[in-house]
């Protein structure tokens, strides 16, 4: 056999070893497949768009009363037909937000001009009542109401799951492996075999980019499937995003792993390098909320760059092109973090 | 000389003030089994990981076939030799089958896969998954891992520690075969029994230094013309009676556990015997034998324990007779 044939093979297995490592680890389906998707689920229904409540009148009056019936069969709010004391409770009782007196002379308006919904019920009320008797606007109007795509809380919190997921894997998948397999004096019985080993961080990269294809594929299927959400930019732009996501912190957890001999401490050591990342990136909410001196800083966190990044292509359909900062910043860390674990990197 | 497989000369290991190998000269010829004996700490498995590249010696030089390890020779010398390392777990999730394949492939020249599993007889566990193997199984994957490399060079670190006498003979078969096809083997072993039945030559290792070199022959021989006899007694007794006669070289005392050394004769054994039966001891459990590799281990770190730093309670006393 030449090198040449044997080069492939060894890089080849490394790489089979892993994935087959990865795909063996109990638990690894449900924490990588099942629980964003759970998560999304919850997420999904506790903060999902309501249609608008409709203002609630109450409308007192004889039945005959030519108001009462313009009220009662408007589509514009919520009336039902009441005696004066018991529309005076329900107003109390804040179960309506108006009551609207009908008589023959006119139409009398009770409410709370301290709730906005109430100054908002007589408004609608006040239109209906002048409408069905008759006013003309002396200016037209037009109505042209927008839906914007990707503008849902799920469209939010989807991207922002997966690219917590993209950390999460890389972090465990590369970092956590490493210091295992030092503990174990694995790495030790790697380097006195002749294999290469830039064959053998390499294969951490290449399976983890393989795994990422699957992991980010599949979590956009069943958004898909739950919640029809759309990628509005193209999935080549995506996969980009979500490969220098998962190559950055794959460099970051590459460092961690270098040097450190127990897993409880890589375990520390993850934890501290995600926590920030979980609270300031905005997965859950918007840094925006954040006051306005953190957000440069935010920005520059790998997390941020990627949720923004895989936001931006969902959401928004944005190009590559577009994204050059949030690429710069995750490339940065990667390269940095890639540069100090080869430089620190202990066999044993 | 390339004849020899391995050459160290003036070998240093020093970890802080700490001299874990001592300056050792070793010179292992190609074909032959050597053999590492020494009691923990006693610094072998450093010397052999010095010798295996993976620590780098203080000051020293180590030749593998002539060659001393650097960046230009370590990726043809790693194609040359293959280790099992003391304490390895291998990657938990793969089956014994796919493990022995991943280090086929690091290897330009090797064994076919399907020859090294009947070879370590892992026929039946070859779909198992390394963390359901007993700890014999997993020793005899780590072994066909360095196997599978076809090396001319063999590193054996304490290959047969927790196996059963039975899997422990298979493997020293398995070395056996490997000599009988030229191979060159370094093996390091807590049991005598097994260096008596391996090596050519062996090195005693005590305190980081080389305490006795030789053929296992030799070394039995080196202790003299005597013979051992143990027992328990159910009492203390003074041990000063014995150490007056004639016959008797040196005695050991561990506990209640006595150890005579006295001359190889039977007329020297009935003397002791008598004169335990005039102390009115009597002997539980008593075994005479001619010197084996135990004994040698025993008498080397013996002499260690007498010059002032004592491991363990036992004592042992030199008798002089002239």
């Amino acid at each position: 056999m030449t090198n040449s044939t044997q080069v492939p093979i060894a890089l080849i297995e490394l790489i089979r070893a892993r994935l087959r490592e990865f795909f063996r680890e109990k638990g690894i389906i449900f924490w990588v497949f099942v629980f964003p998707l759970l998560m999304a689920f919850g997420l999904g229904i506790a903060f999902r768009s309501k249609p608008m409540d409709l203002p609630r009148v109450a409308v007192v009056g004889d039945a005959d009363n030519p108001h009462m019936h313009g009220l009662l069969t408007s589509r514009e709010l919520l009336a039902s037909s009441l005696s004066l004391p018991e529309a005076a409770s329900e107003l109390a009782h804040a179960k309506v937000d108006l009551v609207v007196q009908c008589e023959l002379t006119g139409v009398t308006y009770r409410y709370d001009r301290l709730q906005e919904k109430s100054v908002w019920a007589r408004a609608v009320a006040d239109r209906v009542i002048q409408t069905a008797a008759g006013r003309n606007d002396p200016v037209a109007t037009q109505i042209s109401l927008i839906s914007e795509l990707g503008s849902r809380y799920i469209d939010y919190l989807l991207p922002g799951l997966i690219a917590m997921n993209i950390m999460g894997t890389s972090m465990w998948g590369v970092g956590y492996n490493l210091v295992l397999a030092r503990k174990r004096k694995l790495l030790r019985r790697y380097a006195v075999t002749p294999m290469k080993r830039s064959h053998f961080l390499l294969s951490y990269f290449i399976s983890r980019s393989l795994f990422l294809a699957l992991e980010v594929g599949v979590l956009l299927v069943f958004g898909r499937i739950l919640f029809g959400t759309l990628v509005q930019g193209s999935y080549g732009s995506l996969f980009v995003v979500a490969f220098f996501g998962a190559a950055s912190f794959a460099g970051i957890s590459l460092l961690i792993g270098a040097r450190i001999e127990n897993t409880e401490s890589a375990n520390g050591w993850m934890n501290l390098v995600q926590l920030p990342m979980w609270v300031l990136s905005g997965t859950f909410f918007s840094y925006e909320r954040f006051p306005s001196y953190f957000h440069r800083p935010i920005r520059c966190l790998p997390m941020t760059a990627l949720a923004d990044g895989l936001r931006a292509v969902c959401n928004q359909g944005a190009g590559l092109t577009q994204l050059h900062f949030e690429l710069t910043v995750m490339a940065v860390w990667g390269l940095v973090g890639y540069a100090l674990a080869l430089r620190w990197f202990r066999w044993q | 000389m390339t004849d020899s497989a391995i050459e160290c000369r003036a070998l240093f290991k020093h970890y802080g003030t700490l001299a874990a190998v001592d300056g050792i000269d070793l010179v292992v010829p190609q074909g032959s089994c050597f053999g590492l004996l020494g009691p923990n700490g006693a610094g072998k498995t450093t010397t052999v990981e010095m010798l295996e590249g993976l620590t780098a010696p203080t000051s020293g030089t180590i030749r593998l076939f002539g060659h001393e390890w650097s960046r230009a020779t370590e990726q043809s010398l790693r194609e040359r030799i293959g280790v099992q390392l003391q304490e390895t777990v291998l990657a938990d999730k793969l089956m014994v089958e796919e493990l022995i394949t991943l280090f086929r492939s690091f290897y330009r020249h090797g064994r076919p896969v399907e020859q090294v599993i009947p070879l370590l007889s892992l026929e039946s566990c070859r779909k198992q998954q390394y963390t359901r193997l007993s700890g014999g199984q997993k020793q005899r994957v780590a072994v066909a891992c360095a196997l599978v490399g076809q090396p001319e060079l063999l590193f054996l670190d304490e290959p047969t520690t927790g196996l059963d006498p039975r899997a422990r003979q298979q493997l020293w078969g398995v070395v056996r075969d490997f000599r009988a096809g030229g191979g060159t083997v370094v093996l390091t072993t807590h049991y005598m029994e097994e260096a008596a039945a391996l090596c050519d030559s062996l090195a005693v290792m005590d305190g980081g230094r080389i305490i006795a070199q030789g053929t296992p022959r030799e070394l039995v021989d080196r202790l003299g013309d005597v013979q051992f006899l143990e027992f328990d007694a159910a009492v203390e007794f003074d041990i000063a009676a014995l150490e007056s006669l004639e016959v008797v070289r040196s005695t050991r005392v561990d506990g209640l556990r006595y150890r005579v050394v006295l001359n190889r004769s039977l007329e020297a054994l009935a003397l002791v015997l008598a004169a335990l039966a005039r102390l009115h001891v009597v002997p539980i459990g008593l075994s005479a034998h001619q010197a084996t590799l135990d004994d040698v281990f025993l008498q080397l770190t013996g002499h260690r324990l007498q010059q002032g730093k004592p491991a363990d309670a036992s004592d042992t006393t030199e008798v002089n007779h002239d």
